[in-house]
């Protein structure tokens, strides 16, 4: 399908930063990805802002227009929510409506404000992505949802979790010069595996952090590119989005995530490519568990085998698929409603050359990017290429 | 919520009947099985609104579990503690391992169906009694 072009990016620094608002945080990042494109605020028809908890953390509803304000941009804004993936949803729709002509400038983006609840309170606030009725009142939290599939995938594949701590070891090698991640910290395998358990099998260094930070991109249509001669290597070729019962019991598998496969194979097909073409990603790994899952389902690596991915190397910023070279969410951070734009923010820039990794994928073509939300109820993949 | 008097229509009913001893689940004319409140049979392609309440097996097995030390503030006195998805047959249920050390759970054990009184807020919780291995 029609391209459409990342005019530009920007990405606050993720951490944390209880006392900033994210409005404030939001307008940041949007100011950065205007000064990284060509393209003035005046030109922009509309603003899709993805948050999750702004009501918990903030007091806050009908953030659209705030956001907008907050930015500087005078169009009308809509606030999209899918948990963890609300970005990946503002993305998605972002993209479909400067393909349709309905607008020829978005600016697409999201942010998360969460350290300020404390560790407590942000636990229950990610816990409302799950099942109210079935899931959290029975004591189910988000780390202990995706335990409960890691112990299944562990049951029905195999698999460690010095597998899993891979994952983890390389994700924060990943962030080490990432000026924006949370942590630019090498750890090892003990680290992972001697940390206290958060729930069984996942302990402290398999989780993402709780993270404030936002993320911000101007998407252009081809037409207003043309017009303009704006100078734009890197577009979103292929979007897709995927869909699974809410609640993990009801799902048809505990150990895989076929919203994933949906939404990677309508990005595949929207993009005219197979996933052989892909040479680097960047996947939602909430959990180590679930950069295994999304591998997986996207259909980079064969069910069953990606538990060791990182491990054999295949995963590393040296391996034939880097997985994750911005540190992914475990490294980077996880500022929920920015996530999903932040992978595109960090994959446009590897794939342009700009990125403090880039050298790790010279040749690199082809991107895509996995957002999910909560146990991957809702699943949202971009592929983005760039022309050299 | 415990300080919400306004209850949950078809849950709250649900759960009363568990503790009844006569725990259901909702099964559609085509067979599939699901969980209440619900009008519409959830299986994909289904869609059908035909749902009668059928007596759910006595025991079910379980399928994953975690043992949970960081809890949401609800839970923060409750932990740590063992959650399972059980499968029943026709429906998964997730629930709370209780009355066994949660070093104890396993995969595969047989567990029946019951309700509890979370030890933090005093809220009925889904749990899993251990019957057998």
């Amino acid at each position: 399908m029609t391209p459409v072009r990342v005019a530009g990016v920007g990405l606050t620094s993720f951490g944390t930063t209880p006392e900033r608002t994210s409005r404030d945080l939001f307008a940041e990042a949007a100011t950065a990805a205007f000064s990284d494109s060509d393209v003035p605020r005046s030109d922009v028809d509309a603003v899709l802002y993805g948050n999750f908890m702004g009501e918990l953390a903030e007091h806050q509803g009908h953030q659209g227009p705030l956001m907008a304000e907050a930015a500087g941009v005078a169009a009308p804004a809509t606030r999209y929510e899918a948990a963890c993936a609300s970005s990946g949803a503002a993305v998605r729709d972002a993209v479909v409506r400067l393909r349709s002509g309905v607008d020829d400038v978005v600016l697409v983006g999201g942010a998360e404000r969460m350290t300020n609840l404390g560790t407590a309170g942000a636990t229950e606030a990610l816990a409302i992505a799950a099942d109210d009725l079935w899931e959290v009142r029975a004591g189910m939290t988000f780390p202990g949802a995706y335990a409960l599939m890691a112990r299944a995938y562990f049951e029905r594949y195999g698999g460690t979790r010095e597998d899993l701590a891979h994952v983890a070891v390389k994700n924060h090698a990943n962030a080490l010069e990432n000026e924006k991640a949370q942590y630019q910290r090498e750890i090892g395998v003990a680290d992972v595996l001697e940390a206290p358990m958060v729930s069984s099998p996942l302990g402290l260094y398999d989780a993402c952090p709780i993270s404030d930070g936002a993320a911000a991109l101007v998407l252009v249509s081809e037409r207003y590119a043309d017009e303009h001669g704006l100078d734009v290597p890197v577009a979103i070729t292929g979007t897709g989005q995927g869909g699974d019962r809410l609640a993990l019991q009801d799902r048809t598998h505990l150990a895989r995530t076929p919203a994933g496969r949906e939404a990677a194979e309508a990005a595949y097909a929207d993009a005219g490519i197979g996933a052989d073409a892909v040479d680097l990603a960047e996947v939602h790994d909430c959990f180590t568990i679930a950069e295994a899952l999304a591998l997986e389902s996207v259909g980079l690596v064969p069910t069953g085998e990606a538990i060791t991915a990182a491990r054999d190397g295949l995963t590393t910023a040296t391996g034939a698929l880097p997985v994750n070279l911005s540190g992914g969410l475990k490294a980077k951070g996880h500022p929920v409603g920015a996530t999903g734009a932040s992978q595109i923010a960090e994959m446009a820039q590897l794939l342009r050359g700009d990125h403090v990794n880039s050298a790790a994928v010279p040749d690199a073509t082809v991107g895509l990017t996995h957002n999910a939300g909560g146990t991957v109820a809702s699943a949202f993949v971009h592929v983005l290429e760039v022309s050299r | 919520m415990s300080d919400d008097p306004v209850g949950d229509a078809g849950f709250d009913d649900w759960l009363e009947a568990v503790t009844a001893g006569r725990a259901y689940y909702l099964e559609c004319e085509n067979g599939h099985g699901s969980l209440p409140p619900r009008r519409v049979c959830p299986e994909p392609g289904c869609g059908s609104t035909v749902l009668e309440e059928r007596p759910l097996p006595e025991t079910g097995e379980l399928e994953t579990y975690t043992v949970t030390t960081v809890a949401t503030p609800a839970f923060a006195d409750d932990a740590p503690y063992a959650i399972a998805i059980a499968d029943f047959g026709p429906v998964r249920i997730t629930g709370q391992v209780v009355d066994v050390d949660p070093a104890e759970v396993e995969t595969g054990q047989r567990v029946a169906l019951t309700v509890r009184t979370a030890g933090t807020t005093g809220d009925r919780v889904v749990a899993l009694e251990v019957v057998g291995d």
